[in-house]
């Protein structure tokens, strides 16, 4: 029996030549990534334990990203402790206000996560570098600890879910509404401890932005990992900015998956994630009439040029309805420039949206767009769970960039439809 | 490690927001974590529970963010263990990494009640329910798993085997 891509990668990493589900295993790893909010944790159970080097100061990324620029005194404190700790250790991929973005759309924009990597982070959206065929998941700030001392973390190999992706998008229809659709057809806990691919003949025909979309919603249905297969596109896009070698796996013809999905992208619409739960989908045509106060585009989702082009088209030429908020927030610095460059922010500000500087800020509901008490907000986000975007009773309706624009021009859940001709 | 304690009970899918919200994120002191343990699930919960209690919740308990300060406020507030039917497995990973023992129990999960008095031995692998005279067997943690927690968690564990290494 062969192996799936996920297999081989951590046998590779443990220097094994097989590997099973279900086998305890303690890897090598090639990248390990904590933000403001975990890495502060982290660097304490670090010198609790006494430790006085990190395993390789190249190996490390510290992204301040969450309520960074520092939102009050206690975020300027906890951001503080990782900024000192990089400069003790001479880290090479701490980034700074002014060169950070959000760490999942950072990370491989820089060349930092490469196929065949196995990559841990203290952010449960790790699972995002999956898209470019690294395995790659989300840890708690105490293994990540150990692996700043030791470059290693314990696994326990995860069986693999394959979906077959055939067929084509219909317009309007992406990779977000893709992800939605599938979390709400396995649920919130359909792929819990499991690796989930994604294969098949369509797969080759979506974006490795739209893949980072996907991939990054794999921990939405409780994965361990998103993973696809490297192709032309994703060496296209390394090559461009590897900053060291890489070594792609691709799985063997006789790999055993635990559970082979065929999808057909022509059955799937737009879709919306109503609260409290990623996996409470429903075709936008079929929304109740809700209205909304606010609406969000952006996150480690959806904050990539691809994504800002996609809400622009929508916008132009429209105005945000009276009484509502939009908040257009691009994931990195890089992405900020080229929206300026493309006139994607002419467009948003013209319309009435405001364009922020790159942080996690509202997607979970640390500053820069909060939910008051029964305020309703459509964003492009991943999480709608209670309380994720401010007060315990405000709603968070999950969507694409087209639907979500869409809707700041309605002022209630819209089909881009209704406001493109 | 004998338990006995009360239980407070909780549905499925619990998320790390409703445990400790993100607007308490900006510290990662485990006293104040613990005095927003479970705010936006059960209010009360920090008022009504006693140092010892017991969490029993339904699927996939602790999905979500990877936040440690999930198990750490837990922990912190003095819960003794937390039985779910599963756990989201950042938050299994976690709670083995700080050494908050987690069980798997699916039986148990959905027959114990709210307010039941339960006793739990995870040497001997089981879990009583006093208030309904009901026994229940847990699985046994893989070895490796049992080697972190013998060691009192990840850190020591690295310390013992790979910091204590280096030096010689
Ligand atoms: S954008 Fe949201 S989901 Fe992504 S890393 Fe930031 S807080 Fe997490």
């Amino acid at each position: 029996m062969g192996m799936t891509i996920v297999e081989k990668i951590l046998a590779a990493h443990c220097q094994r030549e097989k590997v099973e589900p279900g086998d305890l295993v303690i890897a090598d790893l090639d990248l390990i990534l904590a933000n403001d909010v975990t890495a502060p944790l982290a660097i304490k159970e670090f010198e609790k334990a006494g430790a006085e080097k990190v395993f390789d100061a190249s190996r490390i990324a510290f992204i301040p990203d969450h309520f960074t620029p520092n939102k009050d005194i206690k975020s300027a404190e906890q951001c503080k402790i990782v900024r000192d700790f990089a400069r003790r250790f001479k880290l090479d991929n701490y980034f700074e206000v002014g060169e950070m973005g959000i760490e999942h759309a950072l990370l491989p924009e820089k060349g930092l996560v490469l196929p065949g990597d196995a990559i841990i982070g203290a952010d449960s959206h790790t699972c995002t570098y999956g898209a470019l065929g690294a395995f790659s998941t989300g840890v708690g700030s105490t293994d990540l600890a150990a692996a700043m001392i030791t470059g290693k973390a314990w696994f326990k190999i995860p069986p693999t879910l394959l979906f077959n992706l055939k067929g084509r998008f219909k317009k309007w229809v992406t990779a977000k509404d893709l992800i939605l659709y599938l979390i709400g057809k396995i649920g919130v806990d359909g792929a819990l401890y499991k690796a989930m691919q994604f294969g098949g003949p369509a797969v080759h025909d979506i974006s490795v932005e739209g893949r980072l979309t996907i991939c990054n919603m794999a921990i939405e249905a409780g994965g361990k990992a998103g993973i696809i297969e490297p192709d032309e596109k994703t060496i296209k896009y390394v090559e461009q900015r590897k900053q060291r070698n890489y070594t792609v796996f691709k799985a063997d013809q006789d790999a055993a998956y635990e559970q082979e999905l065929e999808i057909q992208l022509d059955d799937i619409e737009p879709q919306v994630a109503y609260p409290h739960l990623p996996e409470n989908t429903r075709n936008v045509q079929e929304a109740s009439d809700v209205t909304i106060d606010q609406v969000v585009i952006g996150s480690c989702t959806n904050g990539r040029i691809e994504d800002l082009r996609l809400a622009a088209e929508v916008m132009k030429g429209n105005a945000v309805a009276d009484y509502v908020r939009c908040i257009v927030f691009p994931a990195t610095q890089q992405i900020y420039l080229q929206a300026i460059q493309e006139g994607l922010v002419d467009i948003f500000i013209n319309a009435g949206a405001v364009f922020s500087t790159p942080t996690c800020g509202p997607c979970l509901g640390g500053h820069m767009g909060i939910l008051a008490e029964g305020e309703r907000a459509v964003a492009t986000t991943n999480r709608n769970f209670v309380g994720r975007m401010g007060h315990p009773k405000s709603e968070v309706y999950l969507a694409s960039p087209a639907v979500a624009a869409a809707s700041a021009i309605t002022g209630k859940i819209s089909h881009p439809e209704e406001v493109v001709r | 490690m004998k338990v006995h304690a009360k239980v407070f009970k909780y549905g499925n899918d619990v998320n790390t927001d409703e445990i400790i919200p993100a607007r308490y994120l900006n510290t990662s002191d485990p006293d104040e974590l613990a005095l927003h343990c479970m705010e936006d699930i059960d209010k009360e919960f920090i008022k009504k529970m006693k140092k010892g209690d017991i969490i029993v919740a339904g699927k996939n308990f602790g999905c979500g963010s990877s936040r440690e300060h999930a198990p750490i406020a837990i922990k912190a507030a003095g819960v003794s263990c937390v039985i779910a039917e599963s756990f989201a497995r950042i938050f299994y990973r976690n709670s083995i990494n700080i050494g908050l023992p987690i069980f798997e129990s699916p039986q148990a999960a959905q027959e114990i009640n709210d307010g039941d008095e339960i006793e739990v031995d995870p040497n001997e692998g089981w879990i009583i329910n006093i208030t309904r005279d009901k026994k229940y067997t847990i699985k046994p943690l893989p070895p490796f798993i049992q080697e972190i927690i013998q060691s009192d968690g990840l850190m020591p564990w690295v310390k013992k085997k790979y910091m204590e290494v280096n030096k010689e």
